[in-house]
């Protein structure tokens, strides 16, 4: 079998599985712990785009984040349609992205990471403090999920169909991305800005670029964050939210596709699943985390791929060497 | 028209000035060879030509137009292209790569991100004709990591040449190669053909002088001698500072 086909297969069995997921999870908790998976990893995969293909570590992604669950939230408390706050969701969080973006460009590297947490800490305290509008600590109801065609997304299934299909195209959104030109101008700008520069590449316009793709991404995750708890607090803008994705990026492994995927499940099975048996579950998620940045520094899904040849090959030079020995103990 | 006019360049970092009324011009498919001793100037003119430094004053004229407020990012775009003196690539690609890169960088193609990029038949058939200029189209998949200093070298020529300028700079393109090495970048650079107007640093004299035929001696940012090969090389100003007695 190659490796294209045991790609697809692969693939094939990955796609069935999250199909049916509902059939055989059954119990509505886990189809919601589902959920929350597949929007923390659209979250994740959008943060990945800036992490692990444009080398900016941001910190202020959960300010987009709450920006687009906020938005959303108080334009359907203000009595509008869900297309409407969707829209303008989406919108001001792209908005959002260009200002963050134009800010925290200025710099790279620790720079860049120092902006994005000032700019994250500010879209906190607007919610933390600004109680008028926010509703400050108590936060925000979102009375009512959407129901797109007729099709209601007020149960566990539903929602979980609808949250698997916005899923499946910012993969796909994502993997056109990654092949296409515009993402090895990115990678590019990451590892040799200044020969990019002498190319003939606009670095900044690039990153910029970038950057509102991954404001994008997080302002759909963001919104169908909102509608999976039908509610956002300050608390969702807070450093720990941008922390916590940004560990999910870079335990999983950043720059590639399934490795925000992981991460995402990794951090959501622990706080979700785990946490009702394991009082200390922190601690738990603290020594996984030291786990894979000891064993596989490059991430849990490259850092797997890596073991895998490794044993493989391993396998394979056993298989060689075997028949080898048998003729050496014939030959005296 | 010459093909790159400098007029009164100068630079200064804070108090040290490295440039000083930097004056030249160098003609359609010439080949110039920029000579001087260590911290003459000689990178730093480099990075004044191709904007990644601001002049404090003076000009730079490609091709009869005017560059010196062009964005670096645009004068490959009119033209100009140049090589590294310390490797500049992308290690985590392959040669293909590299090269596909630099001619990405040209093209309308580097803004979309929704195409495959290893469908592009005609960037990748353009990326391996570059290849094969430099005698590296038989390796064109191995990963960038995998190769020799001098295979490297050769790369980034092959990039400078992908881009089709016409002015191209060589900042010191034979430092570091092994004799061998360095005859087959001699060769390839004696193969560009006279529509690419090189300039070139080196302080290799036995292979520079070979390829030179006028030459700028640089002193502490200064012009001090310029002419032709038979000229400066004989000028006592050139053996006083930099080729010795």
């Amino acid at each position: 079998m190659t490796a294209v086909t045991a790609r697809r297969a692969a693939l094939a069995l990955s796609g069935i599985a999250l199909i049916t997921l509902p059939i055989w999870v059954g119990n509505p908790y886990y189809i919601n712990v589902a959920s929350q998976i597949l929007l923390f990893a659209i979250f994740a995969l959008a943060l990945n785009v800036l992490v692990g293909y444009g080398g900016l570590v941001s910190l202020g992604h959960a300010g987009l984040f709450a920006m687009a669950g906020y938005t959303g939230a108080l334009i359907l408390q203000a009595g509008h349609g869900h297309f409407v706050a969707d829209l303008a969701a989406v919108l001001v969080t792209v908005a959002a992205s260009a200002v963050f973006g134009i800010l925290a460009l200025r710099s790279t590297g620790i720079g860049f990471l120092m902006i994005t947490l000032a700019l994250g800490q500010i879209v906190w305290g607007i919610a933390y403090r600004w109680a008028s509008l926010t509703n400050g600590d108590n936060g925000v109801n979102v009375s009512s999920r959407p129901a797109p065609f007729g099709f209601s997304l007020a149960g566990a299934d539903s929602f979980y169909f609808a949250t698997l299909a916005v899923f499946v195209v910012a993969l796909v959104t994502m993997a056109l991305f990654v092949r296409s030109p515009f993402g090895a101008s990115l990678r590019g700008a990451r590892d040799q800005s200044r020969r990019m520069n002498a190319l003939g590449y606009n670095v900044w316009l690039i990153r910029f670029l970038a950057f509102l793709f991954s404001g994008f991404w997080t302002g759909v995750a963001g919104l169908l964050f909102i509608y999976y708890n039908q509610f956002v607090s300050p608390q969702v803008a807070a450093l720990t939210t941008s922390a916590e994705v940004l560990l999910m990026v870079i335990s999983g492994g950043t720059a590639t596709l399934l490795g925000p995927i992981a991460g995402a499940a990794i951090v959501v099975i622990m706080k979700n699943v785990v946490s009702a048996y394991v009082v200390r579950w922190n601690m738990v998620l603290g020594i996984i985390f030291v786990a894979i940045i000891t064993f596989m520094p490059e991430g849990l899904v490259p850092g797997s791929v890596r073991f895998w040849k490794m044993g493989w090959q391993a396998w394979r030079r056993r298989g060689a060497v075997a028949p080898t020995a048998k003729l050496g103990e014939r030959a005296p | 028209m010459t093909a790159l006019g400098v007029k009164g360049l100068d630079k200064s970092f804070g108090g040290l000035r490295v440039t000083s009324n930097v004056t030249f011009d160098v003609e359609p498919g010439e080949r110039r060879l920029i000579i001087g001793p260590n911290g003459a100037g000689k990178t730093t003119l480099f990075n004044l030509i191709t904007g990644e430094l601001a002049p404090d004053a003076g000009s730079i004229v490609l091709n009869g137009q005017d560059i010196t407020r062009v964005p670096s990012r645009r004068r490959p775009h009119l033209g100009l292209a140049r090589t590294y003196q310390i490797i500049t690539l992308f290690a985590r690609d392959t040669i293909l790569r590299n090269v596909t890169l630099a001619l990405l960088g040209l093209s309308k193609l580097r803004w979309d991100p929704f195409i495959d990029l290893d469908r592009q038949h005609h960037l990748i058939e353009a990326a391996q004709a570059a290849l094969a200029r430099v005698g590296l189209d038989h390796i064109a998949d191995r990963p960038l990591s995998q190769t020799s200093y001098g295979e490297r070298r050769r790369v980034e020529i092959a990039m400078a040449l992908a881009q089709n300028p016409s002015v191209l700079l060589l900042d010191e393109p034979f430092a570091g190669l092994s004799i061998d090495e360095r005859r087959d970048v001699q060769q390839l650079l004696l193969a560009i053909p006279r529509d690419v107007t090189i300039v070139m640093i080196e302080h290799n004299m036995d292979v520079a002088l070979e390829f030179a035929e006028r030459i700028t001696l640089l002193h502490f940012g200064e012009v001090i001698v310029e002419g032709s090969r038979a000229e400066v090389v004989s000028d006592p100003r050139t053996r006083e500072v930099y080729l010795g007695h």
